[in-house]
């Protein structure tokens, strides 16, 4: 018997029941499993329900869909610990309607460097200022998702979390911040915070919750991601180019998985042997030390993430390591230098540049975080391509500090993956990024880059369904001779009549830097009847400049050709935002 | 009706759908009746043939781009064209500039977002690509010989008359290319007709088809024939007595260009049809162009150059048709001698004590390599060179005008970039020739700039071996049998047949006068050295005192000599084609 390794445990824990469940007989086993369901249903019944049920607002502000999951999760759950609990997007409200809440529960993501999702700018920036209700009657716990590769982890739900106190409101679980792999974290606070609320001690579960171990009998997904089978692989670049964007085509038949156009692909890579070996090199560590299971080697190529350098591994290494050096430049006051040193470094300098001899293999993955999947935007409709799915990824390679360093999921499927290997994917669904329900709404997509795979999937998916709207596509990347992403395809699909409009900006083809912005400016008056006509309005791609700067592009457009003020366009922009007539896949 | 003469027909005096196709930016290609088009404008639409696979594969059109070829009239540039010429080639090209065997500038690579930025930067430049390409009169081209220099500003004027005169006077080229958006229509003004032949008010000499075939001017003054005057359609002869040109023998009727398996098509030199006065060339320019309009064969593109009305009608016949069309007689050709087709390298000092300098640029091609700076140390040189730049008929540079004050910092440059090393080439890679070929061309059928180069290292052990390193030969090579660097007036000729196979050509005259003739067909490039190599020894050891290697293969019988064009496929020797 084997805890299986999604299972919420960390390493540790699970290897150490592991190694007493091995050496459990059957009449040991019956008796362990009936003294945990004893405990939970005695819980359950010490706190059984009396009173009607209380009503719980679960608000989620989401980027890539996971708060939102997370939400309708907490709302499940939350039935089972009797309440009566609505789902609300941060996109669709305002304090006011909220403060009404009793109890409320807050999912929300942190974008960047710091930001909010999109579809909650609107609302994050009315609850910080100064005209935002007050929260007095208000009974909350905040969940925090973020990234803590960035300096700014979980930024967004600590302020919120700050602010919701600020305003009157009643902390009744203390928040709980979230990696990537949020599944455990999630479950002890949605269980914690259900308990919490004044009303929620008397009401309780009316069935054993049980963390959801038994997952792979559930079907493939997130927890038991699908070994889907690599039919296809290109590289898109034309000889000369300085990119490197590959498309890939997964067979997905026998998998269950369905996805819509919009939805992203999560692929759970594997670390390169080079980035193994160097850990191992300035850890001394023995690479065939066992790690339950595995040895340690392979525990850091699959498990681990063995890149992510942040204050935060640094600090955990460093009550390790105890470097002076390394002490100082942790010190808060030297925030500067550390942020200065660690660009473009990653963990592989932290173990060089201060070399802890004393490092074990238990210390050191204790340091790491699991392996994060990647989402990919899906390239592909299913309706076009029966149990496939394609992908459009750019291996990520640059050099710093004497070191060639790469993005591990983007070089994982370019250099470890082949034809016929199997890359171990679960569909993540994205709501907020949605073709319009009315097939006859034009569109306007922008997408440079590799942001241009779900637009092949849109326009793929209009097709398919007779859709009668207008299509323009906004595409851009270095250079047009080797850098027009499915050209061919493009050509066939105007040809088709399906693709009405196509702008494409080449940034260094000439002298000067030429952006979908511009081209967007470029066409501003046809721009603005599209939209005046109801057009919906995509964006996907990079998120530090070009969201950006398409935003700005799209309100001087507003503003110019409606004859508006910039704050007016804004809002207008704002508007089509809430009207989900604005939708951004953007990293 | 050849295919070529419906497109014109319908092409509104060469408009065509350009503009349409250039705001069309989901393909970096234009219409196929259009690329017939833009040849008028100087543009050709080539694609990169290395990569045609690879690319659909990887859901991209085949890699587009233009090759812009630059008229300049006989050749002469200034410093900031030469300038200008560089920086566009850096801008908007592939970094390299190509010297043609024509005397033009030649871009490659140029997208087609960047089209009409590019030429409209040319004109800026004060030159244009306008009849560059196309079934028009082409760039006209100029001996730059500095030994002949007290004539050469007179024959470079003719040239630079002839050429503004049989332009095409259709205002789409600036409709396109050079209308900046401002409503103001840039006004060009012509010559108008000379003779009583008005066509068409918007092309009142070519009329709205134009040519049935391209047309290919040159003026040459002896001895040099570095233009090889007996290749083109029409040339001017300078008769010089006591430093003055008295007038020209006019030549009709040249061209290189064949069809390999047709031997309807062949090379065939120039006639020497009769003398005019400098009063009268133009005149008689213009007069051949029309003389070329009613008779050039429009069915047939393959049978459609001048050198086929003369062929079909006899010099006769023809040059009787010119001077009703001149309303006077021609004079009787005066005599004239030829003595080379080659450059002179390194430097010559002409009458006035004003210098210049001949360099040798493999295959036209300037760029910059690890080794070989060229591109760089030509541009250091033209921000202080007072003088002019001249690019020779041979593909070659010549820096000209340099005075005696300026000699030593030219000198400086062209040591400190190794410039004057380039010079110290054999004597056969110093008389070589090649045309682009592939990747870009579309007609290619085998490697040429990219495979001259190294063939000429191989046979140059040859050459060595037999003591003949400085012996001049010229060499020449096309991927296709079209003749851009004129293969077939060459005393060893290349010509592609196929991928790395060619057809060996031998025993042209060494200043251009007589025609080779086929010594093996269909030859493997690995097997080149080994057919000519006993060749060269036996030249080197039995070759008369000042025989040139020409002349020896047919007194040694290796090939029989071509004495007119439709001998050419003729008196092969039976192991040409067997063996």
């Amino acid at each position: 018997m084997q805890i299986p390794e999604n299972a919420p445990f960390t390493l540790e824990q699970r290897t150490k029941l592991n190694s007493i469940l091995a050496a459990l007989n059957p009449a040991q086993q019956t008796w362990v499993s009936g003294f945990f369901s004893g405990i939970v249903s005695s819980a359950a019944a010490s706190t059984a329900q009396t009173a009607t049920a209380p009503e719980l607002t679960i608000l989620f502000g989401t980027e890539s869909g996971n708060s939102e999951e997370l939400a309708d999760r907490t709302k499940k759950l939350a039935a089972k610990y009797g309440y009566k609990s609505k789902v609300v997007n941060m996109s669709e409200t305002d304090t006011k309607k909220l403060s009404a809440s009793k109890n409320l529960l807050v999912i929300v993501s942190t974008w960047g460097d710091g930001d909010p999702p999109d579809t909650a700018t609107g609302f994050y920036k009315e609850l910080m200022g100064d005209g935002a209700a007050k929260f007095s009657n208000t009974s909350f716990s905040v969940l925090a998702l973020g990234d803590s590769s960035y300096e700014k982890f979980c930024e967004i739900g600590k302020k919120i979390d700050r602010r919701l106190e600020e305003l009157g409101g009643k902390r009744v679980f203390d928040r709980v911040d979230c990696d990537v792999n949020y599944e455990a974290n999630w479950e002890t606070w949605s269980a914690g915070a259900l308990k919490a609320f004044p009303v929620g001690t008397s009401s309780a579960p009316q069935t054993t919750v049980v963390a959801t171990a038994a997952a792979a009998s559930e079907g493939f997904g997130k927890k038991n991601p699908f070994p889907a089978i690599l039919e296809e692989k290109i590289l898109l670049n034309g000889t000369g180019s300085a990119k490197e964007t590959l498309h890939l085509e997964l067979n997905l038949e026998g998998s269950g998985l369905q996805y819509e156009v919009g939805d992203a692909l999560a692929i759970v890579p594997t670390n390169r042997d080079q980035d193994v070996e160097w850990v191992l090199l300035a850890t001394g560590l023995d690479a065939n030390t066992k790690l339950g299971d595995k040895t340690l080697a392979e525990a850091i190529k699959h498990d681990f993430d063995i890149t992510s350098l942040t204050s935060r591994i640094a600090g955990k290494y460093n009550e390790i390591a105890k470097d002076t050096k390394l002490t100082a430049l942790l010190d808060p006051e030297n925030k500067k230098q550390f942020a200065e040193w660690s660009y473009g470094r990653q963990f592989i300098d932290l173990l060089e540049d201060f070399p802890c001899k004393t490092l074990t293999a238990d210390s050191l993955t204790g340091l790491l975080r699991g392996m994060a999947p990647r989402l990919y935007s899906i390239a592909s409709s299913p309706k076009a391509h029966e149990n496939e799915v394609h992908l459009t990824i750019a291996a990520v390679r640059y050099q710093t500090h004497g070191k060639s360093r790469v993005g591990v999921a983007s070089t994982y499927t370019a250099d470890l993956v082949e034809k016929g290997d199997k890359i171990p994917v679960y569909v993540h669904s994205n709501k907020n990024f949605r073709l319009p329900v009315d097939p006859s709404t034009p569109i306007i997509m922008i997408g440079p880059g590799t942001g241009i795979a779900p637009f092949r999937a849109f326009v793929e998916e209009r097709q398919a369904i007779g859709a009668t709207g207008k299509n323009w596509l906004f595409f851009g990347d270095q250079h047009y001779s080797y850098d027009f992403l499915y050209q061919l395809e493009w050509q066939n699909f105007l040809k088709e009549g399906v693709l009405n409009r196509l702008d494409v900006a080449f940034s260094r083809d000439q002298p000067e830097k030429i952006y979908v912005q511009h081209k967007l400016l470029q066409a501003s008056a046809e721009v603005y009847k599209w939209i005046a006509d109801g057009a919906c309005v995509y964006v996907c791609g990079d998120a530090n400049r070009m969201a950006h700067d398409v935003n700005s592009a799209l309100i001087e457009i507003i503003a110019k050709q409606g004859a508006k003020s910039a704050e007016e366009a804004e809002a207008c922009l704002a508007e089509m935002k809430k009207a989900k007539r604005y939708q951004r896949d953007v990293y | 009706m050849a295919g070529n003469e419906k497109i014109k027909d319908a092409s509104n005096y060469l408009r065509g759908t350009l503009l349409e196709g250039l705001a069309d930016t989901s393909t970096g290609a234009l219409c196929d009746d259009d690329t017939q088009l833009t040849k008028f404008h100087g543009i050709y639409q080539q694609d990169n043939r290395d990569v045609r696979a690879e690319r659909r594969k990887k859901k991209l059109e085949p890699a587009y781009s233009f090759m812009i070829r630059v008229r300049v009239p006989g050749g002469v540039s200034t410093p900031e064209q030469w300038l200008e010429m560089d920086r566009l080639a850096h801008t908007y090209a592939n970094g390299t500039l190509k010297l043609t065997t024509r005397q033009a500038f030649q871009f490659h690579g140029v997208i087609k977002s960047n089209l009409k930025k590019t030429v409209y930067e040319i004109n800026q430049s004060l030159f244009d690509t306008l009849a560059a390409c196309g079934d028009v009169n082409r760039n006209v081209m100029c001996n730059p010989n500095p030994d002949e220099s007290e004539v050469h500003a007179e024959v470079q004027e003719l040239a630079s008359r002839i050429s503004n005169h049989l332009s095409p006077r259709t205002g789409a080229y600036h409709e396109i290319w050079i209308d900046d958006g401002s409503g103001e229509k840039q006004k060009v003004t012509y010559d108008p007709p000379i003779l009583d032949h008005f066509d068409t008010a918007e092309e009142p000499i070519y009329g709205k088809h134009y040519l049935p075939r391209k047309f290919k001017t040159v003026v040459a003054v002896p001895p040099s024939n570095d233009v090889d005057i007996f290749a083109h359609c029409l040339g001017y002869i300078a008769i010089v007595e006591q430093k003055k040109v008295v007038g020209y023998n006019v030549t009709v009727g040249g061209g290189m260009g064949m069809t390999h398996g047709s031997e309807d098509t062949f090379p065939r030199l120039a006639d020497v049809m009769g003398f005019c006065t400098p009063d009268q060339a133009v005149a008689v320019a213009e007069a051949v162009v029309i003389a070329q309009k009613i008779f050039g064969n429009r069915e047939d593109r393959k049978n459609a150059r001048l050198k086929y009305t003369v062929e079909r009608m006899g010099i006769d016949s023809f040059r009787n048709e010119v001077e009703r069309l001149l309303g006077y007689k021609l004079g009787k050709p005066r005599p004239f001698k030829f003595e080379h087709n080659g450059d002179r390298f390194g430097w010559t000092k002409d009458h006035k004590g004003n210098f210049h300098y001949t360099m040798f640029i493999a295959n036209g091609r300037v760029l910059d390599t690890d080794e070989y700076q060229m591109m760089t140390g030509l541009r250091e040189i033209a921000k202080v060179h007072r003088g002019d730049f001249r690019l020779t008929a041979n593909q070659n540079l010549q820096i000209g005008n340099v005075s005696k004050a300026a000699k030593p910092k030219i000198e400086k440059l062209l040591k400190d970039y190794k410039i004057l090393d380039a010079n110290g080439a054999s004597g056969l890679r110093l008389n070589s020739m090649a045309c682009v070929a592939l990747p870009t061309c579309g007609l290619s059928l085998a490697e040429s700039e990219r495979y001259l180069p190294d063939l000429i290292s191989e046979l140059d052990e040859v050459l060595e071996q037999a003591g003949l390193r400085h012996d001049a030969i010229t060499v020449r090579m096309t991927g296709c049998p079209n003749g851009c660097a004129r293969p077939y007036i060459a005393e060893i000729g290349f010509v592609g047949r196929g991928p790395g196979t060619y057809n060996l050509y031998l025993g042209a005259g060494f200043c251009g006068d007589r025609l080779n003739k086929l010594y093996r067909q269909s030859v493997k490039s690995t097997d080149i050295k080994a057919v000519i190599g006993p060749i060269i020894r036996d030249y080197a050891h039995n070759r008369k005192s000042g025989e040139r290697f020409g002349d020896f293969v047919i007194r040694q019988g290796y090939v029989n000599a071509t004495n007119v064009g439709h001998d050419f496929h003729k008196d092969l020797k039976p192991e040409a084609l067997g063996a």
